[in-house]
């Protein structure tokens, strides 16, 4: 009987990947084991291994084809003595090769490109954009910084040969050698601590978490060390480094690796707290972070490392902390959010605009620290607010924000503020739960009707 | 790792061997079939197999009595396999569905059995250490004469926690056996670009804890290794360090693409020092078994495995309102 070779997942958050190269030719036989294809994924290319055992009767989808979606059948497998041009019609035919060509949009966390924001504000007018993914942008970020200044370095697990357990460090290596990209081994604690040591010492670190669920066990060095000590020293001695690595949930990692430490951080002062959206955001500010002089928080997003933004090509391109964003204006009600949780914000706009809602959102960038001004004047215009994040609803950025509008906006708050926020529960691994523990746009479009009374 | 010298000569029983033949062959046919699973995007997020591994747990197994406990990391389904639990309520958390250990909400990183006395699946490198040498001092405190296992990779015995488990356990002459299952890379870390102290096992003398390096691709040198180390603790002369030397044939999870070693170094391994080879060869040379009893038992444990599966596939997803159950042990469940 023919077996259909289909395109593997092979990675939590791959949906579709490119079939670099075939290893195996039609009429070669297989068996359990054998490497039949190269894969590229988003992160890494990957060799195939061959699960049966057949002669591979015929290739379906050829060698270099973009965008092949997981599951479309690649390869028939057949036995002997099979007739492999029936087998192959037999099997389904191959999906639309090109991502370019498929019209099915992408299942939403996976977005290719971003919409297009309002007339970039940071910039001067006329500055040429090329399109640059989130993980290439802090890469270059940090390879720019460690050009200009060689006290700068990158530490953390896999950042050196791997390059990058998520491939952000990818050519730092071969680019500054091990004295500066440097694996350590797994004690984050112990190296964030060294980390902090050698900020006091006159280095400016990276200290890169894997992720930053494993940040927590290094807690103590980041909050009574880095955090607390240029205070407790009368001014003395500061810790200008940056810890930075992946935050909040993936994709069915489930509840150790999902958290999003937002508010933790945002929590401790002496910390600085950064949690860029789009790729112009994170280079500009993860450069402006690697030059503060205070030990900096920067939370990236592994769904959003693949995504591709406009970047200015300027040759040193920083943006300053304590300045949000306003993605898109409007006047009805402002919908406030800051990393991932901008993916919702923004598709809520959209479609609140069918419904002739105007929503304006705003991207708060930084959350230490956090330009309250900036959403104050917004509701003053709109008297609504909605805020969005993936974290825990208790203590979370939303309940701060909705603490300052009622201290500094109450009179012109037309409606409580509603958080919408990951429900408060650890995250499940099962498919169906971990989409209900997430935010979801439709909450957000709801809460901007409850607010607006529609 | 050295190659095996000679077809171990022992006074296995033929019996003995033909159980870990089925239990190792058990655990590699399972984790094939959640490789593909993974890849048909019927399991998600990180899956870490075992495969290469088997004869680790299969022998420490052997050397246990019921009631003693196991705690391990994220690479965790040889284990759960081989203390007993159901392939198909394991394969079903691999799944996210209902009929699995964790009711769909752990998945592959975290599963528990009470019944079997396997106490997880943690996905935080370390962080079960601790808490095995807590399970000891409970048994301690109980005097229930029970030993724990703990198991940990050779990139966890570096976390500082390891370290201050060490000497705890030591203070308070704990029952627990250190298993480092140096299986000689953390994700793409070489162990000796990790630690210019790689014989993890000589670690333990600065605390006063007796160890040993155990051939892990010898599932008989392992459960003789595992007698000792439950004796002396069973005996009352505390902590045990197993360090029991292995090798991972597959990349770390599903998206290691695994440059940091050649195919040359994996396939070496995996023809000279197989770990279920050897006992098939030890079960041939030994006229144990036929060459037809062998292929009898592989077509049983494919059929246990392919159960497995279905049943996996076919278990629904968990009811919704389980999202909001097991927060709390002490309250209805809670809803926003
Ligand atoms: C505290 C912490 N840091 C980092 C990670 C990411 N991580 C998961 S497994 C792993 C490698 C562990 O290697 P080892 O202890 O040798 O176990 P093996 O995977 O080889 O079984 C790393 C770095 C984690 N899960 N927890
Ligand atoms: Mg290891």
């Amino acid at each position: 009987m023919a077996t259909e070779i289909l395109m593997p997942a092979l990675s939590p958050t791959m949906e579709e990947g490119t079939l670099a190269k075939w290893l195996v030719k039609e009429g070669d036989t297989v068996s359990a084991g054998d490497i039949l294809a190269e894969i590229e994924t988003d992160k890494a290319t990957m060799e195939f291994e061959a699960v049966d055992e057949g002669t591979l009767g015929k290739i379906l989808v050829p060698a270099g084809t973009d965008g092949v979606k997981v599951n479309t059948p690649i390869a028939v497998l057949v036995e002997d003595g099979e007739d492999a041009e029936a087998a192959a019609s037999a099997a389904k035919a191959p999906a639309p090769a090109s991502a370019a060509t498929d019209s099915t949009p992408a299942p939403a966390p996976a977005t290719p490109k971003a919409a297009a924001p309002a007339p970039e504000p940071d910039v001067p007018e006329g500055t040429e954009m090329k399109s640059t993914t989130v993980r290439e942008a802090l890469r270059d970020a940090m390879a720019e910084e460690m050009r200009r200044d060689g006290t700068v370095f990158l530490m953390g697990e896999e950042v050196a040969e791997y390059q990058g357990a998520y491939k952000i460090s990818q050519g730092l290596l071969d680019e500054f050698g091990s004295k500066r990209v440097i694996d350590t081994p797994i004690t984050e604690h112990g190296f964030a601590g060294l980390g902090v040591g050698a900020a006091f010492g006159g280095l400016r670190p990276i200290v890169e978490f894997m992720t930053f669920n494993f940040a927590m066990q290094a807690m103590d060095q980041i909050v009574n060390s880095a955090a607390k000590t240029l205070y407790m020293s009368g001014g003395q001695m500061g810790c200008p480094m940056v810890f930075r690595g992946p935050n909040g949930a993936a994709a069915r990692v489930a509840a150790q690796h999902s958290q999003d430490y937002a508010a933790w951080y945002a929590h401790i002062p002496g910390l600085k707290v950064v949690q860029p959206y789009s790729a112009a955001d994170a280079k500009g500010l993860l450069k402006t972070a690697i030059r503060d002089p205070n030990p900096v928080i920067f939370l990236e997003n592994e769904i959003l490392y693949g995504r591709s933004f406009d970047v200015p090509v300027l040759e040193d391109f920083t943006l300053p902390f304590g300045k949000a964003r306003i993605w898109r204006e409007g006047t009805d009600v402002t919908i406030v959010s800051f990393g991932i949780g901008m993916t919702y914000a923004l598709e809520a706009a959209e479609a609140l605009a069918k419904d002739g809602i105007s929503a304006e959102v705003i991207d708060l960038r930084t959350l230490r620290p956090l330009d309250t001004a900036t959403v104050i004047e917004s509701v003053k215009k709109t008297n609504r607010c909605v805020t969005v994040e993936e974290g825990f609803p208790v203590c979370s950025i939303g309940n701060h924000i909705s603490a300052v509008l009622m201290q500094e906006a109450f009179d012109w708050l037309d409606a409580p503020v509603i958080n919408c926020t990951g429900k408060d529960v650890p995250m499940p691994y099962a498919a169906n739960l971990e989409k209900l523990a997430l935010v979801t746009t439709k909450e957000v479009i709801d809460a901007a009707k409850s607010v607006t009374y529609r | 790792m050295a190659t095996r010298k000679t077809p171990q000569k022992s006074n296995t029983s033929k019996e003995e061997l033909l159980t870990f033949y089925r239990e190792m062959l058990l655990i590699r046919r399972f984790e094939e079939k959640a490789g593909q699973l993974y890849g048909m995007g019927l399991i998600g997020g990180f899956c870490h197999l075992y495969i290469g591994q088997e004869a680790v747990v299969v022998g420490l197994e052997a050397a246990t009595e019921e009631g003693d406990k196991r705690i391990t990391s994220y690479r965790d389904h040889g284990h759960m396999l081989a203390c007993g639990m159901d392939p198909k309520g394991v394969m079903a958390e691999l799944t996210g569905r209902e009929g699995g250990y964790s009711k769909g909400k752990g998945g592959s990183m975290h599963m528990f059995s009470k019944e079997k006395h396997f106490y997880g699946g943690h996905g935080i490198v370390g962080a079960q250490v601790p808490i095995g040498a807590g399970l000891a001092f409970a048994d301690k405190y109980q005097e229930n004469g029970r030993v724990t296992f703990v198991y940990f990779g050779d990139g966890a015995a570096n976390q500082g926690q390891v370290a201050e488990t060490y000497n705890m356990a030591e203070l308070w002459d704990l029952p627990v056996i250190f298993v480092i299952e140096n299986n000689q890379y953390a994700m793409g870390t070489a162990v000796k670009r990790a630690t210019k102290s790689p014989d993890f096992w000589e670690r333990g003398a600065a605390f006063g804890i007796k160890g040993e390096a155990v051939d892990g691709m010898d599932v008989l040198a392992v459960k003789a290794a595992g007698e000792k180390a439950v004796a002396h603790c069973r005996a009352g002369k505390g902590p045990y360090i197993l360090e029991i030397m292995t090798y991972r044939y597959r990349g770390h999870s599903m998206s290691d693409p695994a440059k940091y070693r050649s195919r040359e170094e994996v396939q070496k391994i995996r023809e000279e020092r197989d770990a279920i080879e050897h006992v098939r060869d030890l079960l041939l040379t030994g006229k144990h078994a036929t060459e037809d009893e062998l292929k009898e038992i592989d077509k049983q444990i494919k059929g246990v495995v392919n159960e497995a599966a279905e049943f996996a596939k076919e278990s629904p997803e968990p009811a919704l309102d389980e999202l909001w159950t097991d927060i709390y042990a002490d309250t209805a469940p809670q809803n926003a």
